[in-house]
């Protein structure tokens, strides 16, 4: 660059220092990239036109309001055979949300379990949770899938040999069945004390702080907040008129009658993701709760603050810090894993979209549509937590 | 009298006494380890009563009531079910697992062509295992083989059609021979383009990095089913009439872009650990731009994040089981399209098949983790503070 600097303003550079020139070189290669890029999309969609016009296929979102013609094994709103491709994606759509929530669950707590487990002093407890992690953590999840699926729900008894298990809660190859609450009038009045009570716990739980704040006075927030959330529902449960009653699965001749039941798909789905994820789940948090270093623990000890008190204000605090991010890619991770569901037919996004591809060969359009519902969920999660990251982020001087 | 003396100086050491019984041995480590609070008495009794309610029927079922030989469906079912076990039996079906063991090993590979896969096999093996050796020499000259010769030479004794060795189309190809061929093309493609991304991620053309950006959370936000369902069915829509890839080639190019993805963002967490006085070094010493990533920046950005590479590498192998999805038999495929053979049918036939792959799948990504590990203790020394 200094060179040419001292070049005669008159003189034409030489060709070799404008393309040594990183600034122009950059501009070189990024017109070629792009150049390329518009020439292989424009080859691809001729190419795609000419497909589909060879193969009498419409292009658009039009098929979506045809009847689907398929059933679908569980759904959570109101579907039919005669219902649209559109409702079926919907129903679909509703399922991946039902497994990855109930899977998250499940999973949170497994892993919390086995993470803190592998930290314990008790050998036995320690080892089996190794255990735990090393197995689940290098199987593919397909394989736990069928595991449950093929091996273990597939063999259990008849639905007229149904297991019993507690709860009135009985469990054959065709799923589990279980009480289902049916709700008369009046229920709804539990559930405006539930949000009366959650709010006033809240309002609780601040003026409780502030006070400390002023006067070093710790209220009992822990119990309020239990006998807020508890007996305010329970007392709006008798004052209504015990409005809630159980339709009980009852043990018939040759079937089960009553209550709700999940069937096998979804079961086999659930604990496979349940147990796969828990197993990650466990090394993030045994990862967190050892990057805090030691010195906070004996910090907080010299100053008196009794060990609970100390893991609850110090140590988790600080450990949750590290544990959330990968957390939440964990929690994507579950969720895209659920369009495993594909392989034992429970109708989750990708298995009802797969159908529909099928059926009406609109192959671009249902991908789109897959990949635009999985993109909104990951991305939106990576934006919650980007603000998470940055509410909990240390704030140093 | 006076010859009394109160005050008393041994002058020979007496023996070592033996520490309290309590403090000593199993003991002692038991109620260390095991019983160290009530908490922890509790949790250990709850712990062994899990095993013992667990472990007894397990190892029963899996090896004592297993049965190990037998020529059909008969061995591994009850009298009520059609077979010879009496009432109420139930055990792992090893007898399967072995009649099987070839088919699992290689698919429908054409049983007189066999000894090709294992020649392959055996190559690799040998190209594989002195790379793995930190001791041994000449690894530069070993990588090319192994990455460059050997996915070349075992392309033809594959598929064949050369030599005079007989065409096996890929249709035929099966088992964990599809398994392992599908992650090492995945890890030997992901690793040098998953580079390449992470480089055009952190370019300062503003071209190339949202290129790569958008292709990398492209990927990483969608299952890899979809990206597999695109290679099946939408890749034929995107090419022109008549020209076709080969189904196994079009999942090894999903799984391969899929990986490569992660394989960048882990790359670009090694990068972001370099300081920046690295690179400006190199640009001091008039180093091109090529010259300062291969020698001074990757070397350093690799090393760190080898345990995720290697994690990714695990991801990879456990994903290659969802090609089974899209109608082709790896591992896991040809064990669940056993299942149904009407010669072993039998309710435990897909558990003793499933527990068999799981513990392959398991044999495989455990030895990659623990030399993960290995490596990461090697290549620590000198860095720790």
């Amino acid at each position: 660059m200094s060179i040419d600097a001292t070049t005669p303003s008159g003189k034409d550079k030489p060709a070799g220092s404008i393309l040594n020139d990183p600034r122009i070189r950059g501009f070189i290669y990024q017109a070629v990239t792009l150049l390329l890029l518009v020439l292989f999309i424009y080859w691809v969609t001729t190419n795609t036109i000419e497909n589909l016009k060879r193969a009498n296929i419409a292009s658009g979102y039009g098929f979506l309001n045809g009847r689907a013609g398929f059933d679908v094994g569980q759904s959570l709103i109101a579907y039919s055979s005669d219902s649209t491709y559109g409702r079926a994606l919907v129903v679909g759509f509703l399922n991946t949300i039902l497994v990855a929530v109930a899977g998250i669950i499940t999973s949170t707590i497994i892993g919390f379990l086995v993470g803190i487990g592998r930290l314990s002093k008790n050998w036995l407890i320690a080892k089996l949770s190794m255990v735990y992690v090393e197995v689940f953590r290098n199987i593919p999840p397909l394989l736990v899938i069928f595991f449950w699926y093929s091996g273990v729900l597939a063999v259990l008894p008849q639905p007229r040999e149904s297991l019993a298990l507690p709860f009135d809660m009985y469990v054959n190859n065709r799923g589990l069945a279980f009480p289902r609450p049916v709700f008369d009038s009046g229920s709804q009045y539990i559930l405006l004390a539930l949000v009366i009570a959650i709010i006033g716990s809240v309002l609780f739980s601040r003026y409780a702080n502030k006070k400390q704040m002023e006067t070093g006075q710790r209220m009992p927030v822990l119990w309020t907040v239990l006998g807020l959330v508890i007996g305010l529902p329970l007392l709006a449960y008798f004052a209504a008129g015990m409005p809630i009653s159980f339709d009980v699965p009852v043990a018939g001749k040759f079937n089960l009658t009553g209550g709700s039941v999940v069937g096998p798909e979804f079961l086999s789905l659930f604990l496979a993701l349940s147990f796969y994820t828990a197993s990650f789940i466990a090394e993030i948090v045994r990862a967190g709760i050892r990057g805090v270093s030691h010195g906070q623990s004996e910090a907080a000890h010299a100053l008196g603050i009794r060990p609970g008190l100390t893991t609850r204000l110090v140590v988790v605090p600080q450990a949750m810090r590290i544990i959330i991010p990968p957390l939440t890619s964990q929690y994507l991770n579950l969720t895209k894993n659920s369009s495993l569901a594909i392989a034992i037919g429970y109708s989750d996004l990708v298995s009802t979209g797969g159908t529909i591809l099928n059926q009406t060969g609109q192959a671009i359009e249902v991908v789109t549509i897959w990949i635009v519902v999985y993109l909104t969920l990951s991305l939106s999660t990576s934006l919650l937590m980007n603000w998470f990251n940055a509410k909990m982020a240390l704030v140093e001087r | 009298m006076n010859t009394h003396q109160t005050n008393f100086v041994r002058t020979a050491m007496i023996d070592q006494s033996a520490p309290p019984v309590l403090d000593k041995g199993y003991i002692a480590w038991i109620r260390k380890n095991l019983l160290a609070t009530p908490l922890d008495a509790v949790m250990t009794i709850i712990a062994v009563l899990a095993l013992a309610w667990f472990l007894p029927p397990a190892i029963k079922w899996l090896f004592i009531d297993a049965s190990w030989t037998g020529g059909g469906r008969g061995v591994c079912a009850t009298i009520a079910q059609g077979g010879s076990q009496p009432e109420g039996w139930s055990g792992a079906c090893w007898a399967f697992v072995t009649a099987k063991f070839d088919v699992f090993m290689f698919g429908r590979y054409p049983i007189d062509e066999r000894w090709r896969p294992m020649l392959v096999g055996i190559l690799f093996v040998a190209l594989l295992v002195p790379i793995l050796i930190p001791k041994i020499p000449y690894k530069g000259l070993n990588a090319i083989l192994l990455f460059g010769v050997l996915p070349v030479i075992s392309f033809f004794i594959l598929i064949g059609g050369v030599l005079g060795l007989p065409y096996v189309e890929t249709a035929l190809w099966g088992g964990l021979m599809v398994t392992l061929i599908l992650s090492f093309v995945g890890i030997a493609v992901s690793l040098p383009l998953g580079i390449v991304l992470a480089l055009g991620r952190r370019s300062t053309m503003p071209v190339i990095r949202l290129l790569c950006t958008t292709f990398i959370e492209l990927v990483r936000g969608i299952p890899l089913i979809t990206v597999l369902f695109m290679a099946s069915v939408m890749l034929p829509l995107f090419l022109p009439q008549g020209m076709t890839f080969d189904k196994f080639l079009r999942a090894l190019i999903g799984v391969s872009l899929f990986a490569s993805a992660y394989m960048a963002e882990v790359v670009r967490g090694g990068l972001q650990a370099i300081p920046k006085g690295q690179a400006e070094g190199a640009d001091s010493l008039g180093l091109s731009y090529w010259q300062k990533m291969r020698l001074i920046i990757l070397p350093q950005a690799l090393k760190l994040v080898i345990p995720g590479i290697v994690n990714t590498f695990i991801g990879l192998f456990k994903d290659t089981s969802l090609v089974s999805i899209i109608g082709m038999f790896d591992l896991l495929g040809i064990v669940r399209q056993n299942f149904s053979d009407a010669n072993w049918a039998s309710p435990v036939t897909p558990l003793s098949g499933l527990v068999f792959a799981g513990f392959v799948f398991w044999l495989f990504c455990f030895g990659m983790s623990r030399y993960s590990g290995f490596m990461e203790r090697r290549l620590d020394k000198g860095h720790k503070r």
